[in-house]
């Protein structure tokens, strides 16, 4: 139930990112950048807050009217800076959500990924407490009703000697250090935050932590504008004799305080209890099937690193030769962090199909699907090709393609070496290849996409070299819902092949058969 | 659509997206009681008695005589009993067992009533004792409650009396 679960929302996701592809393209689309938003966010949260701090005056009465002071005499920076402040906290809130439930979509938390994901979960808190200990500083009427559940929430908890809540059972009660606590933890908690979302990202390589330049401007003059049209709310200053009125609930940090008054709180402790362990536990119930991590063959691998450049998940690393050949380094493959998506067998310059031996071995290859099974079915799916425009599609497994017929399924599009592509078409296998991705913002190996596109385009080592006329390439990134976009272009594509010159195979398929071992890669 | 195109409208979208998290960062408004009502709180810390009894000679004999005190305690406290009533009706009556691992901090209580606003008969009671009925202290007030107004009871261990805010 929960895969069909998951598929559906997959493919929700997926509309709502096409959609939104329509409006700001692959490049800006903010679905795609969700984790980087929520660092850039973070970025503006922390600036605004320093600044803020400049004004902030701690005490009992001194709070209140220092935020007065600065939401109202100088609104045009320090009231607009806490308009950021608060927005930019509520965004991060949404941002961070949506970035959990999409992962969740895209299967994206289980097997070696799992440590994304369970570092992801104190970051839930620790934005939650960071948020809730800021709104308790204004010390208005919200700040109040804050403090009061807040604190009549934690005292169920047996943890504290006398009660919390009994601080604010009187003006007189309440003491002017509750203020520097408060300060002291609306800052410490934050750091404790910035520390977990640096660990948060230490399994992937090249973690995005900055939206494009465009949308980050986007993101700001959004907020500029929502901070003039409704800057950030102030209550009236808290009484403590008496019971906040009508309060603006920020319903992004604080959802659950109504509750409170129609749920007990050890209801309420004990559903967020379960929710943090079952989040916590996720990636194991159940356990995915994870094929055997990628493995490196020292006789064709010189320790070039291109895989390590390559590897999305910084699973592969380059460490002193250990068999004698004359090259200082060689790779290693951490299997705790392959999730075996063939990226590196495509990087690698061994990977070439002209190497007609009878045992085809890489310099790293994926003992589940090795290069060797890929040239067969690449084969096979040529045999099959007929017509006047033989395209043969290599697809990822992830996009429109992966389960469409006929096309040659890899993990990921960047499994593909660029040899691949020249072999399949100098040889005269096809007229033509279809190269059938994830969608552009959201690839499932998040460098897919990029990594084909740079290597067509001559950019990235290892090259699809120039003989291969471009004309006779198609590259089509589209995502689960959009099988029939996939096959127009396709359509399209074989219509522009049919209408090129025949390609002279530069060496004939009939010929091939009987070819002794060459390895032309290097030629 | 061309790069500014998408810019313009990108932008507009982003701003029109932030605008209503904007709006429900303080919409809509909860209210924590009805309006026209007011919140009586009862709320108070305060540890039960010992049981104490006199050390016999013989006892006070096997001591070291810098350690003869006469008296004696259990570690533990006696639970408190704390009684509520509004209006005539009893609205609050539990037995309240000393807080710690062995019993020897204090009770608490903490409990909200939200009232009509309006004159209301407040009586209090407490027992801090070992005894098995009746109260040791008590007070009865008459108060005029206000709409919004938080009206605090709590008890004083120093003078011994129910303080009401």
């Amino acid at each position: 139930m929960s895969s069909s679960f998951r598929r559906s929302l997959r493919r929700g996701f997926d509309r709502a990112e096409r959609g939104l592809d329509l409006v700001f393209g692959a490049e800006w689309n903010p679905l795609g950048q969700l984790g980087a938003l929520g660092w850039f966010l973070f970025w503006i949260v922390a600036g605004t807050g320093i600044y803020l701090f400049i004004f902030f005056d701690t005490g009992v009465v001194n709070a209140y009217s220092s935020v007065e002071w600065l939401s109202q005499d100088h609104w045009w920076h320090a009231g607009i800076a806490r308009s950021f402040h608060r927005y930019a906290s509520d965004l991060m809130v949404a941002v961070m959500m949506i970035h959990l439930v999409r992962e969740f979509a895209y299967d994206r938390y289980r097997g070696v990924r799992w440590f994304s994901w369970f570092t992801g979960v104190p970051l839930i808190w620790f934005v939650y407490a960071s948020g809730i200990t800021g709104y308790w500083l204004i010390w208005d009427e919200l700040a109040q009703y804050v403090a009061i559940v807040s604190s009549e929430l934690l005292d169920w908890l047996p943890v504290f000697g006398e009660p919390i809540a009994r601080n604010f059972l009187t003006p007189e009660a309440l003491s002017g250090r509750f203020f520097t606590l408060m300060v002291f933890l609306h800052i410490a908690i934050p750091l404790i935050l910035l520390l977990t979302m640096w660990i948060h990202i230490q399994r992937i390589s090249r973690a995005k932590v900055n939206p494009t330049r465009e949308l980050g401007a986007m993101v700001m003059i959004g907020l500029l504008v929502a901070s003039l049209l409704l800057p950030a709310n102030l209550e009236g200053p808290a009484d403590l004799a008496r019971v906040p009125g009508d309060v603006g609930i920020d319903w992004f940090f604080l959802p659950l305080y109504p509750l409170t008054d129609y749920i007990p709180a050890g209801a309420i402790w004990g559903g967020l209890a379960v929710f943090t362990l079952g989040l916590c536990a996720m990636p194991w119930l159940p356990p995915v099937k994870t094929p055997r991590a990628a493995e490196v063959f020292l006789d064709h691998c010189n320790g070039c690193a291109r895989c390590v450049e390559d590897c999305p998940y910084a699973a592969i690393d380059l460490v002193p030769r250990t068999d004698g050949a004359p090259f200082p380094q060689q790779v290693t493959v951490d299997p705790g962090r392959c999730v075996a998506c063939g990226i590196c067998m495509g990087s690698c310059p061994s990977s070439s199909p002209f190497r007609r031996s009878q045992d085809l071995v890489t310099g790293i290859d994926l003992p589940d699907y090795p290069l060797a099974e890929l040239r067969e079915r690449v084969l096979a799916a040529a045999a099959s090709l007929e017509g006047p425009a033989r395209v043969l599609t290599l697809a990822c497994e992830h996009g429109a393609a992966g389960a469409a017929e006929g096309v040659v399924t890899i993990p990921c599009i960047a499994m593909a070496p660029p040899s691949l592509i020249d072999f399949i078409i100098s040889r005269g296998h096809a007229d033509g290849v279809a190269l059938a991705g994830c969608a552009e913002t959201r690839c499932q190996h998040r460098f897919g996409v990029e990594w084909t596109r740079q290597r067509i385009a001559h950019e990235r080592d290892p090259y699809l070299r120039n003989r291969v006329p471009r004309a006779r390439i198609a590259t089509i990134w589209a995502g689960p819902t959009e099988e029939a976009r996939f096959a127009r272009e396709l359509s399209a594509f074989r219509d522009s092949v049919a209408a090129l010159p025949a390609e002279q195979p530069r060496v004939h398929r009939a010929a091939t058969q009987n070819l002794p071992v060459l390895d032309e890669a290097s030629s | 659509m061309t790069r500014t195109l998408r810019l313009i409208l990108g932008t507009i979208a982003v701003a029109a997206l932030i605008t209503g998290a904007a709006a429900l960062s303080a919409w809509p408004s909860y209210s924590p009681v009805p309006q026209g009502s007011a919140m009586l709180k009862l709320s108070l810390s305060h540890g039960g008695v010992r049981n104490c009894r006199q050390l016999t000679e013989a006892e006070l004999a096997k001591l070291p005589p810098n350690m003869r005190r006469k008296e004696i305690c259990d570690r533990k406290r006696a639970p408190l009993t704390v009684e509520l009533v509004i209006d005539g009706a009893r609205v609050y009556h539990r037995d309240l067992p000393p807080s710690g691992l062995s019993g020897d901090g204090p009770s608490r209580v903490y409990e909200k009533f939200v009232l009509p606003a309006g004159p209301h008969s407040i009586a209090v009671r407490l027992r801090d004792t070992l005894r098995a009925e009746g109260f040791d202290y008590q007070a009865v007030r008459d108060v005029e409650l206000a709409p919004g107004q938080n009206f605090v009871i709590d008890f004083s261990p120093v003078t011994g009396e129910f303080v009401f805010n």
